[in-house]
């Protein structure tokens, strides 16, 4: 067995998410269709819309913002839309307003600027087909006239 | 003294008088607020707030109306406004004064400092807002700011909106509890202690309503412990 160190490259863990690293820097537009870390600088937009978008704790976004989940660790100064959910963690800033269904702001971070909850939409059910035999509400009327009319 | 529960308000209309806030006590370095953790830091406790019942028992039944916070975004806070289907904003106050005065020891009655003070905090237009929560920040502004921070108030809130602050009882302390305000309920307040601070003002009831000289009416609440509540009408 060997007494040599053995050097590790072990990616961290972010679920599989895509990753902006911390010395990296993006000056643009960024569309993501997969969960997305930041933990670098970014100027612009950021939208993952059905994904999750975390801004790691060196991450720094200028930049506004949608998804469907944002956690925030480091640092977002612009307008945030999280259709799901917003977490501020600890440590981390905000400064912008903010529209999402449900928000979670931990002691410790700073947030300027104003909360919209909206409440998402409640799944529309698929049209069901029309039963022939069944006549609705609004019709039932005009059938009894109907049947009057046969009287 | 512990008196049993708040006994009583007092209401008193002022609509049209104009005045300036004379402090009871000025703190001449005031400016330099100074933070202290002590022995107390972080300890919190629920206290009843009549202050807080009527604050909301003014804007009961409605919503979508816009509250100011200027104690910073708490959890309890943006849940409870945002439950009752208001649009919340939310500014650290204290954080900003800090870092715009005490940070290089500026003076607070440097009007160059004062205006970019407001720009941070206060800078919203007129008739903008249908409640402010102020809770005790007022007790840290020295008198032009704390002239300057009212009159913006003033302007950017709705008329007959209602602001809601707290001014400690004893006005001859050199240091006091800066306090965390967050909402348990309608009527229910949790404190937490944030640590002694030196104010740069305390006040009387009749100087804070001085203060208030040019909004339509003061209400006060006597509470069991040392906070006075105070309801402001704009």
């Amino acid at each position: 067995m060997s007494s040599m160190p053995q050097t590790r490259f072990e990616p961290e863990n972010r679920g599989g998410a895509a990753t902006v690293g911390k010395a990296v820097k993006i000056v643009g537009q960024i569309f993501s269709k997969e969960d997305l870390y930041v933990d670098g600088e970014v100027e612009g937009t950021v939208e993952a819309t059905e994904h999750k978008l975390t801004i790691g704790p060196n991450g720094i976004v200028k930049a506004s913002v949608k998804a469907r989940e944002v956690v925030v660790l480091g640092s977002i100064s612009g307008n945030v839309e999280a259709t799901e959910k917003l977490e501020i963690r600890k440590e981390a800033k905000l400064v912008g307003d903010i529209k999402t269904a449900r928000i979670i702001i931990e002691d410790g971070a700073y947030f300027k600027g104003s909360i919209d909850i909206v409440k998402p939409e409640p799944a529309k059910a698929p049209p069901k087909p029309a039963a022939p035999a069944a006549p609705s509400a609004n019709a039932a009327p005009a059938t009894a006239g109907a049947a009057e009319v046969k009287r | 003294m512990l008196l049993p529960g708040p006994l009583k308000g007092m209401f008193r209309s002022r609509s049209g008088q104009p005045g300036n806030g004379t402090p009871l006590h000025h703190n001449p370095v005031g400016a330099k607020a100074v933070m202290r953790n002590g022995a107390a830091h972080g300890e919190s406790s629920t206290r009843p707030s009549r202050g807080l019942e009527e604050f909301f028992g003014q804007i009961r039944g409605q919503s979508g109306l816009t509250i100011l916070d200027l104690g910073g975004a708490t959890q309890k806070n943006v849940n409870f406004i945002t439950d009752l289907g208001h649009r919340l904003y939310s500014e650290d106050f204290l954080k900003i004064l800090h870092e715009t005065f005490d940070a290089d020891g500026a003076d607070q009655s440097n009007p160059g400092r004062i205006e970019f003070f407001l720009k941070q905090t206060l800078d919203y237009p007129d008739s903008y807002f249908d409640g402010v929560l102020v809770w005790d920040i007022l007790e840290y502004l020295a008198p032009a700011l704390l002239t300057a921070v009212v009159e913006r108030l003033q302007r950017i809130v709705r008329p007959r909106s209602y602001l809601l602050a707290f001014f400690h009882a004893d006005d001859k302390q050199e240091l006091v509890q800066c306090y965390s305000f967050k909402i348990d309920g309608v009527s229910v307040l949790e404190v937490g202690q944030q640590g002694m601070r030196r104010p740069a003002q305390l006040f009387n009831n009749r100087s804070v309503e001085k203060i208030f000289g040019k909004f339509d009416s003061v209400k006060f609440f006597l509470t069991r412990d040392r906070l006075r509540e105070v309801i402001i009408k704009a």
